[in-house]
């Protein structure tokens, strides 16, 4: 496909009409939090926006970021505009293999000097070069020479973004985020253990048509799908307010939907759109599929205690930890009542003493304890 | 390591050690002391029974002085019963304690919760300033009970906000009640509030003397 082709271009060859193309863009604007008045914005600037080059580099990853673009929207409109990017280098979807695809990185990244879009998903094992090499080459050598020349990087998915599972203790690899490499390009980080589509696609649709990053927040997520926690969005949040919870995943509770917080959900931590843009062309995310949210999207989710401990639980704390702690406060408070009980020994005899060296209060002491007899 | 994983994992770990490690030990130091002989004939056959009695029986106010006390009788069944339902009958609550126990039992309505949380942290404020302005509280009131009265106050106002996702993320709010939760749970053993479970031996052991005297008290 021509790389001189603007999208609307490609997306007629493809047989998308206007009205589709143009649902697109409200669509867009929506999941953006922008205005209705922005749809024709982004219809007029995409129409003109020409394909931009991505390459896409897959590093320490399961290939699950992957999978999720490409199965779960096509042929979707979305789909239809990630098609209508130019994608000079992916090595999991091209053709060419070996040194052929290799090449076809190195020639996207020649014809294209004014800037290319990068797309990372996996994280960077920094632990050995060998870890993870493509074509001989290690991942953080060939993150740092694609880098060089990006106008912005995506870092796709949780280990991307922020290290993920091969980052969870003890961290084998020594596996990084991108943002922990490079630090003199924008990144935005859009992670999920994988990613919603719909939230990539409406990410690089704002670039395309703002020529920026959108707005981020402290994660460097874009604040349009990640500025709500899953909590506040979720449709069972009513049976949390009113203290209806599941407590196993196949009680009453469970069959009638109830709220699962009780059952480890995550969700008023985790920042994501899946309560709203949800899975497979809208039609469920974990939680409506009766799974508590384990909070893929949120830094070190492997390492926040159990997925199906209560947010309110510590992550630390263990019933046999507290019964040792209590079989240890006995023993001390015995001891403690033990070194006491000599002291009150010795005043007793004190006491005593006094008590007998003296004839009248003798003579009561004596008296009281004739009359106890 | 993130605030709230600081919160969730160390700061609640060692706080609940230190708590039961704590009441236990005082409970256990004092229990086992050596008592004086009480020579006194036994009145009753089972004095036990007047300890029982009177673990319960404290609870209702004494009557001569329900004029003159009606203020911290209010205030007080306000604070505790407000902080039993806010403990013990709010789901989040009761997973923590199911995590550490394997206990569980039904919650109440989180709003319904929060509105008892909201009276009985106003019954603390009101405590406080009393504590403050009343001229024999003033004198009688040490350093331990402004901090007690303080530091119970904090995790209902944290607990509160994080709620409401008022003043902050979620998370924060919500590591921050932890913490607080955090400090209260070390500061119970310490001071006059490890009164949450010495009032049980306490009133049980006086009970059981004045029973043996024939004393129903």
């Amino acid at each position: 496909m021509r790389n001189d082709l603007s999208l609307s271009e490609v997306l007629r060859q493809q047989g998308v009409s206007r009205r589709g193309f143009l649902k697109f863009c409200a669509a867009t604007a929506s999941m953006l939090a922008l205005g209705p008045g922005m749809a024709p914005v982004i219809a007029a600037a995409l129409e003109k926006a020409r394909r931009p080059s991505v390459i896409w580099l897959s590093f320490q990853e399961c290939t699950g970021c992957t999978e999720s673009l490409t199965r779960s929207h096509s042929p979707s409109v979305e789909g239809l505009i990630f098609d209508a990017i130019s994608l000079d280098y992916h090595h999991t979807l091209q053709a060419a293999a070996g040194t052929a695809a290799e090449a076809a990185r190195e020639a996207a990244m020649q014809a294209n000097p004014d800037g290319y879009l990068v797309v990372v998903d996996g994280s960077i094992p920094l632990g050995n070069p060998g870890y993870s090499t493509i074509a001989g080459v290690s991942n953080v050598d060939m993150l740092r020479e694609v880098a060089a020349g990006a106008t912005a990087i995506v870092a796709v998915g949780t280990c991307a973004a922020f290290g993920g599972l091969p980052h969870a203790a003890p961290n084998p690899t020594g596996a990084v985020s991108v943002s922990d490499i490079i630090k003199d390009k924008p990144i935005i980080n859009v992670p999920g253990c994988p990613p919603i589509p719909v939230v990539i696609t409406g990410v690089l649709a704002h670039f395309l048509v703002f020529g920026q990053l959108p707005e981020l927040d402290g994660l460097g997520r874009p604040m349009a799908f990640f500025g709500h926690n899953i909590h506040d969005r979720c449709y069972r949040r009513p049976f949390y307010e009113q203290g209806k919870f599941a407590e196993t995943f196949d009680d009453e509770g469970a069959r009638q939907g109830w709220c699962l917080y009780k059952l480890g959900c995550k969700g008023p931590v985790t920042y994501n759109a899946c309560a709203t843009a949800k899975w497979n062309q809208g039609t469920s995310f974990p939680i409506q599929s009766g799974h508590g949210c384990l909070g893929c999207s949120q830094p070190d989710f492997w390492d926040q205690g159990g997925f199906y401990h209560a947010l309110s639980a510590g992550t630390s704390t263990s019933g046999v930890g507290l019964g040792v702690a209590a079989v240890a406060g006995a023993a001390l408070g015995a001891a403690s009542a033990l070194g006491t009980r000599s002291s009150q020994h010795e005043a007793r005899r004190e006491v005593e003493q006094i008590v007998n060296s003296q004839p009248a209060a003798a003579g009561c002491a004596r008296g009281g304890e004739q009359g106890k007899k | 390591m993130t605030l709230l994983e600081f919160a969730r994992g160390p700061a609640l770990q060692w706080s609940t050690i230190i708590l039961v490690l704590g009441l236990i030990l005082r409970i256990a130091g004092a229990w086992l002391l050596a008592h004086d002989k009480d020579y006194s004939r036994p009145r009753v056959d089972a004095a036990w029974r007047g300890g029982l009695r009177a673990v319960f029986s404290r609870f209702w106010p004494h009557q001569p002085f329900v004029r003159q006390t009606w203020f911290h009788i209010l205030a007080g069944y306000v604070l505790h019963v407000g902080l039993f339902v806010v403990v013990f009958l709010y789901a989040p609550h009761i997973a923590f304690i199911r995590d550490l126990t394997g206990l569980n039992w039904p919650g109440l309505p989180a709003n319904l919760v929060l509105f008892v949380g909201a009276l009985t942290a106003a019954s603390l404020v009101a405590f406080f300033v009393r504590r403050l302005v009343h001229p024999v509280m003033r004198t009688i009131s040490t350093l331990d009970d402004y901090l007690s009265n303080l530091i119970t106050l904090a995790p209902l106002v944290t607990g509160i906000l994080a709620y409401a996702h008022f003043g902050g993320r979620y998370e924060t709010l919500l590591a921050i009640h932890l913490l607080s939760v955090s400090l209260l749970f070390v500061w119970i053993p310490l001071s006059k509030l490890a009164h949450v479970i010495t009032f049980i031996p306490s009133r049980f052991q006086l009970g059981a003397w004045l029973g043996r005297r024939g004393v129903k008290a």
